[in-house]
């Protein structure tokens, strides 16, 4: 064990009662997102969706509260260390399980325990969202149980926790270490990834891919639903991205005002990007579409937020949301992947985005190299490492729990299957996909 | 060949964290680095193929 040099800076009452409100914003999040979820997948499987969203926050916030923040720690707190060449590599850490011992008092500690109970049920909600209309809800609450008590500690101690990740800048001189202000990375790109293993485990919906057809269309059922929770996870985002920055990023508390501003930019610059990417390509604009494109403005935002001026936020944004619907399509017709939400694309792609234009545009005040090569450094263990674990983990998973309904579970609705009973009982809203037209 | 893919995923880390410990130089560092991300970028592809093989899907 190793007690780090990398203390944070305590907290002004004003700078408390701040990171509070914030903090208390981010559930707004976590419901648009469920919304945006939920609108995306079909009518049939709506109350299955919006419940399962509930209950995976349920499962994570428990999860996390149990283990998971004994794992992840916080910067300054004992850490199990490694000496690799001469230096140390932080990459559990110690506290004990429950919570136990941790002063919930206002405490920056304890404001980063309750912003990462909210913070990572808004990330489990992503593979629940990509899995939607065939991911069984004990397998989604099981899966989380996994990412929030084990997959998620790991990285965001290394990131957050003063890991080996936050060390870079310390010990090889790689600018101020791999940055990753408000959970890019640790929550936008782990929830993407994640769900990049669901999707590639539970397999796609009956239908979908049929050989020698262009893959079938199954819109979103309420379009209202998508949008409307766009709006809410502004709302959710800038408590997310404010708190971040002031408990990981040791802003001052009057530099909320930039990441605000950051963040809406980021979103707005990605939407109308997206907008008009989908008007060229299409004739008219894809609402879907363009929502998947604020969305993966607001993942980039939570690196970049506290770090760059407001114009590169903009530039940043409208260049993720070029890519966004083009990403979105790749993946479906020539990767085969099966998401109904563009969750892997917004969030994933967003988060990378987000983390490696802040290498470049980030004002830190060292080399830009340096920035970088940590920016990359940490992209790479994203991919190199987490991915595989999530996927060994919910491999593993599958064998006890199956991930996918099955043909009734689709064919019935997942409300019908799990549930027993519809979203929408007194209407019938929806084509059968099923049905020979 | 999934495994491949996913091994590969790993040795492209494996590169870029040999990087970050063995090359003092920044330049050097950033070449092994790079190639580590293509690495994994290769596994990733990997996966993805088998994924489609695996579940028939066409282009």
């Amino acid at each position: 064990m190793n007690p780090l040099s990398l203390a944070p800076q305590p907290l002004s009452e004003a700078g408390t009662l701040l990171v509070c409100v914030l903090v208390l914003m981010v559930p707004l999040a976590i419901a648009g997102l469920a919304l945006l979820n939920t609108g995306l997948g079909r009518s049939r499987s709506a109350a299955q969706s919006m419940l399962g969203s509930i209950c995976i926050l349920a499962v994570a916030a428990i999860s996390y509260f149990a283990f998971g923040y004994a794992w992840e720690g916080y910067a300054g707190l004992p850490q199990h260390t490694v000496s690799i060449a001469g230096k140390p590599w932080g990459w559990l850490a110690t506290g004990p399980f429950f919570l136990h011992g941790l002063p919930l008092d206002g405490s920056p500690a304890s404001l980063a325990a309750l912003l990462q109970i909210f913070g990572v049920a808004l990330a489990a909600l992503i593979p629940w969202g990509s899995g939607a209309d065939r991911l069984r809800l004990r397998a989604g609450c099981l899966s989380t149980v996994l990412f929030a008590g084990l997959v998620y500690p790991l990285f965001a101690h290394w990131v957050w926790g003063g890991g080996w990740l936050a060390q870079l800048g310390a010990n090889y001189g790689l600018g101020r270490g791999f940055a990753d202000a408000a959970g890019a990375g640790t929550l936008q790109v782990l929830g993407g990834l994640t769900a990049l293993t669901i999707v590639w485990i539970a397999g796609p919906r009956y239908g979908k891919f049929e050989r020698g057809q262009q893959p079938a269309v199954f819109p979103g059922h309420h379009i209202v639903f998508v949008l409307l929770g766009s709006m809410l996870m502004l709302a959710g985002w800038i408590g997310l991205n404010g708190a971040g920055a002031l408990l990981f990023a040791g802003i001052a508390p009057g530099t909320i005002v930039l990441v605000a501003v950051n963040t809406v930019l980021c979103a707005s610059g990605s939407l109308l990007t997206a907008f008009f990417v989908t008007h060229y390509r299409f004739g008219k604009p894809d609402a879907s579409l363009s929502a998947n494109g604020w969305v993966a403005g607001l993942a980039a935002s939570s690196a970049i937020c506290a770090s760059v001026t407001p114009a590169a936020a903009l530039l940043i944004g409208m260049m993720l949301g070029g890519a966004i619907p083009l990403l979105t399509e790749t993946l479906e017709l020539r990767c085969g992947i099966d998401d109904p939400t563009g969750g892997i694309s917004m969030h994933a792609g967003g988060g990378l985005w987000g983390l490696f234009a802040l290498g470049f545009m980030g004002r830190f005040g060292v080399p830009v190299l340096g920035q970088l090569l940590a920016q990359l450094a940490g992209i790479a263990t994203l991919l190199g490492f987490v991915l595989p674990l999530a996927y060994a983990l919910n491999w593993l998973l599958n064998k006890l729990v199956a991930f996918h309904s099955g043909g009734e579970g689709e064919r019935a609705g997942m409300d019908m299957y799990e549930l027993g009973a519809g979203a929408y009982p007194e209407f019938v809203i929806y084509a059968d996909e099923f049905l020979p037209r | 060949m999934k495994f491949t893919g996913f091994l590969l995923l790993l040795m492209g880390w494996f590169l870029v964290l040999a990087a970050i410990i063995l090359l003092p130089r920044q330049g050097s560092r950033a070449a092994f680095m790079l190639a580590g991300i293509a690495v994994e970028l290769l596994g990733l592809v990997l996966v993805t193929r088998t994924y489609m093989l695996e579940n028939e899907v066409s282009q």
